[in-house]
């Protein structure tokens, strides 16, 4: 156990390729073999010119900017010089190339300049109020080498500025180069070609699919974006894109919430590959110059692939963010998620000051009120102790913290409090998920990397939807399915998207039977479950999502799975903090390193680190029995972190409980549910005020720096200074005391837990109008970090549920219609989408708009819900 | 002595329907695949190779050597796509040939494919030569019915199917690699080469592309033999081609005639420039090829020697203009042709033509300037060599020749505010000149804050 990065596996070493020899102006060179020219210039610090080109694009030779003079030796040696200047984007080196760039050939610099010339003619030249200027590689080129005036006295080609593409994305076809990068990464990597190159010429543009630009018969021109109103209020959707996509009819599932056909979960990494300003997002639309940003590395917050990210402020405001350039993690791409969704951390409803509630004499809850930290932390460490003795006191830190914040939860839990009552799973989750974590994830860090998803031939994904539960993992998936036609095999009731866009093959699972299928994974088996059987061995990985946690049996199965073909498994949570929570021992049987609360051995070794004579022995209760414990009285207090009381399992009782709870501490960002019912609340700073590490789902050490001035203290701070009043500081007021602590501790050799055995349900009986839900995260969704981005929000897939055709049958449905899915608790009604997945089983969103499965209906994945159609469908309702 | 016709393509053309089946047999039809089948498809290809006919789409590249590129046979497809795209202003020999005599066409789609070992070729049409399109599609179902196409061709055990298909209408297509992205159902642009068609071309299959005039010179070879074939035309361009004459003639059409032969004979042949003209200037091989004078009467039209003599051979579609003509209007025309046809894919050729055909619109309306002329000179050497493919190179060789050839005529413009010729005397049909003003959305052709503009 320890902050830095472990070992990693061999995947991630470059295997020794061939070298080749070449010169460029004059400096020799040697590059592996497969090198274009432009990338061995630039290993000798020869920049050459380029803006079609892009490192992790396929060449296209499209700009014809990078030029250069090229001479290859002939059979007899002697070389010769090529007719015309060459592509350096397109060229790889040969042995014995010279190559001469504009540094050292007229003929390239004249070449050089005529094509930038020609870049200009019709580029309308609007630097000063182009979101891109001061960081524009056309801008800079032809500050640093371009023509000084231009030549062309003609009429440049218009266009109408700009057209939206989605309600994140909008495009300016005047300043366009047509290098393809846009359609390029949204064919080779995400996989969502949404828009193409349409008419050809100087005509040529970028677009959706619009029967206007393409001249058919009768098409009235497409509505274009207004910008943003004048009060700032961001434009509606209704105003920027037509109401219908003109390309005609699409299914419901289809339909983004803004009615066009989906388009990306990764457009805006269009924005960011774009070499001149054509591509914008409507979020940072003429917000603000680059030159006056101060920019900061960090690590998105929203997901547990910990992708690098830059982030980008003015005198204290987030204006944006870009992604950062890690190819261990990201590569160079991020999620749209990652990218726009930085608004939750400044909203209004943002705490800045601790608030406490006064009690009246009869002890009945007064208001909230802001109080100095002294007060608050005096009266939450007076609470707590009070509570201590009252039946407990237990943590739920939310599933979202660094590891540094995690370690200091899990401390405080156990030293302060004097209880191991410590879960971060604010999520459906079972004990048999906690003996997975205990027994395969803890204390097995880097096991396996986003190389491997890469490289592996084979692929199977468990309850696990990796563009919608992420999006990295998804793009890597894809890559290597591209690059090396690796297979995926995905455990779920139906094909997603992302699915479909990784070749996948689906091995159909009803929620429930996961480990059914999971067992029935052999050779010889029928059909895909056979393929599957014969491609899983020693190179394959499996990838589990959080969500197998609630098949009972499934991650014993898994575990099984994995023995038997020897392939390497991962777990894959959702939320940033999940895998540093296992790691530091924000779990009721687990202490930091994967030690055993049950191991007498690490509970010492634990101790002498912690400076504390004995640490409980007793494993402690899980989020779901601190919350039935809290709610009928018998735990005496509360300390609660980053969650939403949505995302647990039953989010009425959660509130049930934190309503009844003797003492309730909030340590929160931002107002919530939390903290409504708080007796004490305590701010905490967001990832951007305070430095920090993820742990991501490799269990790399994603650590990030603070971006922006400010007083608020991270809630390993507020821990200590808690701690502190209450009498037994934690030493973990600083980063470096955190560290220092964590890499004492060391990993942990000795006895691992053992593997959960855990049979498997027998799947439950459905009866007439009923069915089996399914449920899982869209990657856009009604969650709390999204807050505040409406442009974001449209791109959002539109909420639907999804049966079989003969199920829909049955209930007289079809697509487009209204299906109600009832439980005693509760309804949610959505436009179905008919979906080839197995007959008894309904699917939905597990919390987009119109769709909180868990707060509304009070099940989880695998419960039996009664399905009809609905009344009517309220449109609005719907959407 | 003078060089003679020597209608081997064209021989059967004035034959009564002579695109029917019956005709093309009875003047001895499919006698070339009988006698292909029953040699070995090595041998096919060493005659065709040992013949030198070269590619007569306007590169010239040895037929025979370009099949021989091909990989050897792994069991998978390898396809024959023929090239009928034919889209260049002033050329037009493959269109005439599929419309007269389709069936040589088909035979020669058959011997070539039985040659490299495909069993599935492709004919791609211009899609705005619908009647053509019909014909073909006619000659390929009557070739099925006589069991020149299709399972077991003659019994020969040889399974082929010919699939006949319209483009879309786009001069890029033409480009062998934007063809088979056309093909393919994909935007037609050029593909990046390597890999070459010959590896990796339609369906990333190995893949032969050729013109239409090449196929259907393949018959002859294999029933003429190779010295027959090789006693016509020059040592390195050998054979017989189609010369297309258009413009300011007497007798405009197609010659058919050994390479080698020049302008002053075909003219002669021709009935000579239009009758009290006098000729001005000429195109070799169709608008991509650099301009000739009557200085260049007597270049013998082979490859080596065009060459040799500044131009290309290309398509030999000889434009033929007389003193009537305002060479300024003429290449103004060509550029408009480009510009319009640019696929867009590369910066130089959908910039650059862009703005030439604005700049020689101005000189052509009087409204240019002497600094003009250089920036059109340097604005072609900008896209000369610097396009992704050839097309964008071929935009700017009529108006280097033009300027070099008529530097005076492009000045009279400039100093005289408008053209010095009247339009309608170079008309062969009777003409009301537009009274074009130069205004500058017309020069653009684009009208300001359209969508899709």
């Amino acid at each position: 156990m320890t902050t830095t990065t472990p070992q990693t596996s061999g995947a991630e070493q470059a295997q020794a390729v061939p070298q080749v020899t070449l010169t460029i102006d004059d400096v020799e060179v040697s590059v592996p073999k497969g090198t274009l020219v432009i990338r061995a210039a630039e290993q000798i610090g020869i920049a050459i010119p380029r803006f079609c080109d892009h490192p992790l694009l396929q060449p296209v030779g499209a700009c014809r900017q990078c030029l250069v003079e090229v001479a290859t030796p002939d059979r007899e040696g002697t070389v010769r010089p090529m007719p015309k200047p060459q592509a350096s984007c397109t060229l790889e080196a040969t042995p014995g190339m010279v190559v001469r760039t504009q540094r050292t050939s007229a003929v390239a610099d004249k070449a050089q300049h005529g094509n930038l010339e020609l870049l200009l003619i019709n580029h309308p030249l609007d630097c000063p109020t182009c979101d891109k200027g001061g960081e524009c590689p056309l801008q800079n080129q032809t500050m640093s080498n371009g023509p000084g005036r231009s030549r062309f006295h003609d009429v440049k080609r218009t266009f109408p500025k700009p057209i939206a593409i989605s309600t994140q994305i909008l495009l300016d076809r005047d300043r366009c180069v047509l290098c393809q990068r846009c359609t390029r990464f949204s064919e080779e990597i995400a996989g969502d070609p949404f828009i193409d190159l349409q008419q050809r010429g100087v005509r040529q543009q970028i677009g959706v699919f619009d029967p206007a630009v393409l001249g058919f018969a009768g098409a009235a021109p497409a509505e274009v974006y207004r910008g943003v109103q004048p009060d700032g209020t961001p434009v509606d959707a209704s105003i920027g894109v037509p109401a219908r996509d003109a390309a005609g009819p699409a299914g419901d599932a289809a339909l983004d919430t803004s009615g066009r056909p989906f388009a990306s979960y990764f457009s805006g990494n269009t924005v960011q590959i774009c070499p001149v300003g054509a591509l914008t997002s409507a979020a940072y639309r003429f917000r603000a110059r680059p030159f006056d940003l101060v920019s900061t590395p960090g690590i998105a917050e929203h997901d547990s692939n910990g992708a690098a990210i830059r982030v980008d402020h003015r005198r204290g405001v987030v204006l944006r963010r870009l992604a950062g350039d890690d190819p261990a993690v990201n590569e160079e791409w991020i999620s749209d998620k990652d990218r726009f969704a930085y608004t939750w951390q400044g909203m209004p409803d943002r705490l800045t000051v601790p608030l406490v509630r006064d009690r009246g004499e009869d002890g009945t809850p007064g208001e909230l009120r802001p109080a100095s930290w002294a007060e608050a932390l005096e009266t939450a460490a007076e609470g707590l102790a009070a509570a201590r003795g009252a039946g407990g006191v237990g943590v739920l830190p939310g599933g979202r913290l660094t590891l540094e914040d995690a370690y200091a939860y899990a401390k405080f839990a156990r030293v302060t409090l004097g209880t191991n009552d410590v879960d971060h799973r604010a999520r459906p989750h079972s004990a048999e998920e906690e003996a997975f974590l205990a027994h395969h994830v803890a204390g097995s860090r880097m096991s396996v990397t986003f190389a491997d998803l890469e490289n592996a031939p084979t692929t199977l994904l468990v309850a696990y939807e990796p563009e919608d539960e992420g999006g990295i993992a998804f793009l890597r998936l894809r890559k290597g399915v591209l690059a090396h036609r690796n297979r995926v095999f995905s455990v779920a009731p139906f094909a997603s998207r992302g699915l479909e866009r990784l070749d996948g093959t689906l091995l159909q699972a009803a929620p429930g039977t996961e480990a059914e299928v999971l067992d029935a994974l052999a050779a010889g088996a029928p059909g895909a479950l056979g393929e599957a059987a014969d491609a899983l061995g020693a190179d394959a990985i499996i990838l589990v999502g959080e969500r197998l946690a609630t098949v009972p049996g499934g991650l014993t199965a898994v575990l099984g799975l994995a023995r038997r073909t020897g392939a390497r498994l991962a777990w894959i949570p959702r939320r940033a903090g999940e895998r540093g929570g296992v790691e530091v021992g924000t779990l009721p049987a687990l202490l930091p390193g994967g030690r055993l609360v049950t191991d007498a051995q690490a509970r010492v070794d634990v101790a002498a680190s912690w400076d504390v004579e004995r640490l409980p022995a007793q494993a402690g209760r899980s989020a779901d029995e601190m919350i039935a414990a809290a709610a009928d009285g018998t735990l005496g207090g509360l300390v609660v972190g980053g969650l939403d009381p949505a995302d647990l399992a039953d989010p009425a009782l959660a509130r049930t409980a934190l309503e009844k709870v003797g003492f309730l501490v909030s340590l929160e960002v931002r107002e919530s549910a939390v903290t409504r019912l708080a007796d004490v609340v305590l701010p905490v700073a967001p990832p951007v005020e305070r430095p920090g590490t993820f742990l991501n789902w490799e269990g790399r050490p994603r650590p990030f720096p603070q971006a922006l001035t400010s007083t608020a203290m991270a809630d390993h701070r507020v821990l200590d200074a808690l701690a502190d009043t209450m009498g037994a500081g934690l030493g973990l007021g600083t980063l470096a005391q955190v560290h220092a602590e964590i890499d004492g501790l060391g990993a942990w050799d000795g006895e691992r837990a053992p593997a959960p055995t855990v049979p498997a349900a027998q799947p439950p009986a459905v009866g007439e109008g009923q069915a089996v839900l399914a449920t899982w995260h869209l990657l856009l969704d009604d969650g709390r970090c999204q807050d505040g981005e409406r442009f974001l929000a449209g791109t959002a897939q539109r909420p639907v549920a999804r049966l079989s055709a003969a199920t829909a049958a049955g209930l007289g449905l079809s697509t487009g219609e209204g299906l109600t899915v009832r439980t005693d608790a509760g309804q949610v009604t959505l436009p179905l989408a008919v979906t080839p997945m197995p007959d008894g089983v309904v699917w939905l969103p597990t919390s987009s708009v119109g769709s909180a499965v868990r707060a509304t209906l009070r099940v989880d994945a695998g419960a039996v819900v009664s399905v009809s159609a609905a009344a009517h469908v309220n449109e609005g309702e719907a959407l | 002595m003078a060089t003679t016709l020597s209608p081997v393509l064209s021989q059967h053309w004035d034959a009564d329907r002579s695109w029917t089946m019956a005709t093309y047999e009875a003047n001895g039809g499919y006698a070339g695949l009988r006698k292909a089948l029953a040699m070995a498809p090595a041998d096919v290809v060493t005659a065709v190779k040992d013949s030198g006919l070269r590619g007569r789409g306007g590169a010239g590249f040895p037929t025979g050597l370009k099949w021989s590129f091909l990989p050897a046979p792994d069991g998978g497809p390898r396809y024959l796509v023929v090239n009928a795209d034919e889209s260049e202003p002033g050329t037009c020999k493959d269109i005439p040939l599929m419309m007269a005599t389709p069936q040589v066409l088909v035979e020669g789609v058959a011997i070539t494919s039985f040659a490299i070992g495909c069993h599935h070729a492709f004919i791609y049409i211009r899609g705005e030569v619908l009647h053509v399109y019909r014909r073909v599609m006619r000659a390929v179902e009557e070739a099925y019915e006589k069991g020149y196409l299709g399972k077991n061709i003659l019994g020969s055990g040889y399974d082929l199917d010919v699939t006949v298909h319209a483009g879309a209408g786009a001069y890029i297509c033409g480009e062998e690699t934007a063809l088979l992205d056309s093909l393919e159902g994909r935007r037609g642009q050029p593909r990046l080469k390597p890999p070459f068609p010959a590896v990796a071309g339609l369906y990333a299959r190995p893949t032969v592309v050729n013109n239409v005039e090449s196929i259907a010179s393949v018959p002859s070879i294999i029933t003429g033999g190779v010295d027959w074939f090789r006693s016509m035309g020059t040592e390195r361009s050998t054979g017989f081609g189609l010369f297309s004459l258009s413009g300011h003639v007497e007798r405009p059409g197609q010659y058919e005639a050994p390479l080698g032969i020049t302008l002053r004979e075909l003219l002669e042949m021709a009935g000579g420039v239009r009758k009290g003209h006098e000729l001005k200037f000429w195109t070799p091989g169709g608008s991509s090829t650099p301009l000739f004078t009557a200085e260049h009467l007597d270049v013998p039209l082979d490859y080596e020697s065009v060459g040799a003599a500044g131009s290309m051979l290309g398509t030999r579609a000889l434009q033929i203009f007389d003193e009537t003509t305002c060479v300024v209007r003429a290449i103004t025309r060509w550029a408009e042709f480009y510009a319009h046809e640019s696929c867009g894919k590369c910066t130089p050729c959908r910039e650059g033509t862009y703005w030439m055909k604005q700049v020689l619109a101005r000189i052509e309306h009087g409204q240019g300037t002497m600094e003009d002329l250089d920036t059109l000179l340097d604005l072609c050497s900008n896209i000369l060599g610097r396009a992704f493919c050839a097309l964008g190179d071929g935009a700017t060789s009529t108006v280097t020749s033009g300027i070099a050839l008529f530097r005076d005529e492009f000045e009279a413009h400039i100093t005289g505010g408008g053209c010095p010729l009247d339009p309608a005397a170079s008309a062969l049909f009777d003409y009301t000149p537009r009274n074009r003003r130069a205004d500058l959305q017309t020069l653009s052709g684009v009208r300001p804050g359209t969508v899709g503009a």
